[in-house]
């Protein structure tokens, strides 16, 4: 065994980033199929807000993060059914009021900053016992409800309208697949950061599009490019003391662009 | 007279206050093969969405198989192929299998999962087309011809008692065309399955279909038709397709 792991946080650290490689991409390629790729971003902006506002509150701050990014994602849903035509608009509006709450909470209080970079670029040394426990009761509740409403969410995806009239209930499935990408991100953040948490969800997808050869087949390699760029992310984070969400982040994009050149040749 | 699938009544539909539909009464019976032609704008596809429940009309009523289209709820009785077919992203990472599965929804139900037996109505569907051995291909890769035949394996797969396309043949060549219509006859006379279809394509339908609702200026206007006799009716019907004003003669019009 690596001698890394004989710590006990870098075990907390691997354990965490282990769940986040395998979450993020599955929720990412639905997002990535829905062109709303741009949520990601969105709702760690949301799970920001809530951060500064549960440290400001005293409460812990990944409930507070939870807490905001479910009312982002209510926020989304309910504005894409206003704008149905533009449904990148109500992302855009959501991320701005997440962007100036975020300020604003963090500006009331300036003693927490330091804590802040933590969840902003992630931390290895920064995931507790407690993080591991939230982390994965919130995976858990993704993986069964992907593994249950797979097909639902897969024809949501590729046809919403096609749904709507097989009599899924899209609207309320929606809502539901955006609260999970929710949970997505407070699962994400700790490790990856709320700065680099939307790539994981993309970059891996990206990798696994590619060559994929099916719909299936994109989660799992988009699962598999997930995990490699954790594993190589989080050696390099602790080797070269390095925040673990960038060189994780780094490691994804350098086997996309692997990808491409092997393609190319 | 055979069951009754569809009965619209006085129905009224208007994008801001023009109405494109104006107090329009039809049916679709059992058996038919239905067309529903018009130039652009007479309001064929919001029609056909109304007749799916995707549209509410602001007056009027509609029932589909005898029930008011609000409380209806077997959905797997009704197969709709879309018009937006040939601009469905066609980089999108699923199977012609995973396309077809994807409407096992009405059979298999919310939050369960897919067995071996929904698998072989998938096989079977993709058999009555003649694209069983594309099962594993990206449906992103094949032709407009072997796509539009994915997409009635998907209808198909629910076991539909009526199947609703809109401007199916858009996008396709001609022989693709030609199969299309020989597969539809199939479905229509030996499988039994009602057929709505808008198009515009009034050449193509005239000797397969045997009703057809001509939407003009916001009214309806209805012929039945015998096959190989009513070429030169929809000549006159429509001198020239391009043209945003139709000239119009209808059986029974002046």
């Amino acid at each position: 065994m690596p001698e890394l792991l004989n710590y006990e946080f870098m075990q907390r650290a691997f354990a965490a980033g282990l769940l986040v490689a395998i979450i993020c991409p599955i929720i990412g390629t639905f997002v990535a199929m829905r062109r709303l790729s741009m949520i990601g971003d969105t709702l760690s902006h949301a799970s920001l807000a809530g951060i500064a506002a549960g440290m400001g509150a005293g409460i812990y701050p990944l409930w507070g993060a939870l807490i905001f990014s479910i009312a982002a994602a209510i926020g989304v849903e309910k504005l894409r059914k206003r704008f149905s035509q533009y449904a990148e608009l109500s992302i855009s509006i959501v991320l701005s009021a997440s962007i100036g709450l975020a300020v604003v909470l963090i500006s009331l209080s300036k003693s927490f900053n330091s804590d802040l970079m933590g969840y902003l670029f992630g931390s290895i040394i920064a995931v507790n016992t407690l993080d591991i426990y939230i982390i994965l009761s919130l995976s858990i509740i993704i993986i069964i409800s992907v593994w249950l409403l797979y097909k639902e969410f897969f024809y949501m995806a590729f046809d919403e309208e096609g749904a709507e009239l097989a009599g899924i209930p899209t609207a309320a499935l929606n809502t539901y697949f955006t609260v999970l990408t929710a949970m997505t991100i407070v699962v994400s953040m700790r490790v990856v950061g709320i700065m680099m948490v939307s790539s994981l969800m993309v970059v891996p997808v990206a990798c696994s599009l590619l060559i994929s050869k099916s719909f299936r087949n994109t989660i799992f390699l988009s699962v598999i490019f997930a995990l490699i760029s954790v594993i190589i992310g989080l050696f390099s984070s602790y080797y070269f003391d390095l925040a673990p969400g960038g060189s994780i982040v780094l490691t994804s994009v350098f086997i996309l662009l692997g990808i491409l050149v092997i393609k190319k040749i | 007279m055979g069951e009754e699938i569809v009965r619209v009544e006085n129905i009224t539909f208007g994008y801001g206050r023009i109405n494109v539909l104006d107090e329009i009464s039809t049916s679709i019976m059992d058996g038919d093969f239905l067309g529903i032609v018009g130039p652009n704008g007479s309001g064929k596809s919001t029609l056909l969405k109304i007749f799916l429940g995707l549209l509410k009309p602001q007056k009027g009523t509609v029932k589909v198989f005898g029930t008011d289209i609000n409380n209806f709820n077997q959905w797997g009785k009704i197969g709709y192929i879309p018009q937006k077919l040939v601009f469905f992203n066609q980089g999108f990472p699923a199977t012609v299998e995973e396309v077809v599965s994807a409407n096992l929804y009405p059979i298999v139900g919310l939050a369960r999962r897919i067995s071996k037996v929904h698998r072989e109505k998938v096989e079977a569907a993709l058999q009555t087309v003649g694209m069983s051995e594309y099962k594993k291909r990206l449906i992103g890769k094949l032709s407009g011809g072997q796509q539009q035949r994915v997409f009635i394996a998907k209808a198909l797969v629910s076991d539909p008692k009526v199947i609703f396309m809109d401007e199916p043949t858009v996008g396709i060549d001609q022989k693709s065309e030609e199969s299309f219509y020989e597969l539809m006859d199939f479905l229509n006379k030996k499988k039994g399955i009602t057929l709505a279809m808008v198009t515009h394509d009034i050449g193509a339908i005239d000797r397969r279909v045997n009703r057809v609702l001509c939407l003009f200026e916001g009214r309806l206007h209805e012929h039945d038709c015998i096959i190989n006799q009513n070429a030169d009716i929809f000549g006159e019907l429509y001198q020239n397709q391009n043209k945003s004003q139709i000239t119009h003669k209808h059986r029974g019009d002046n």
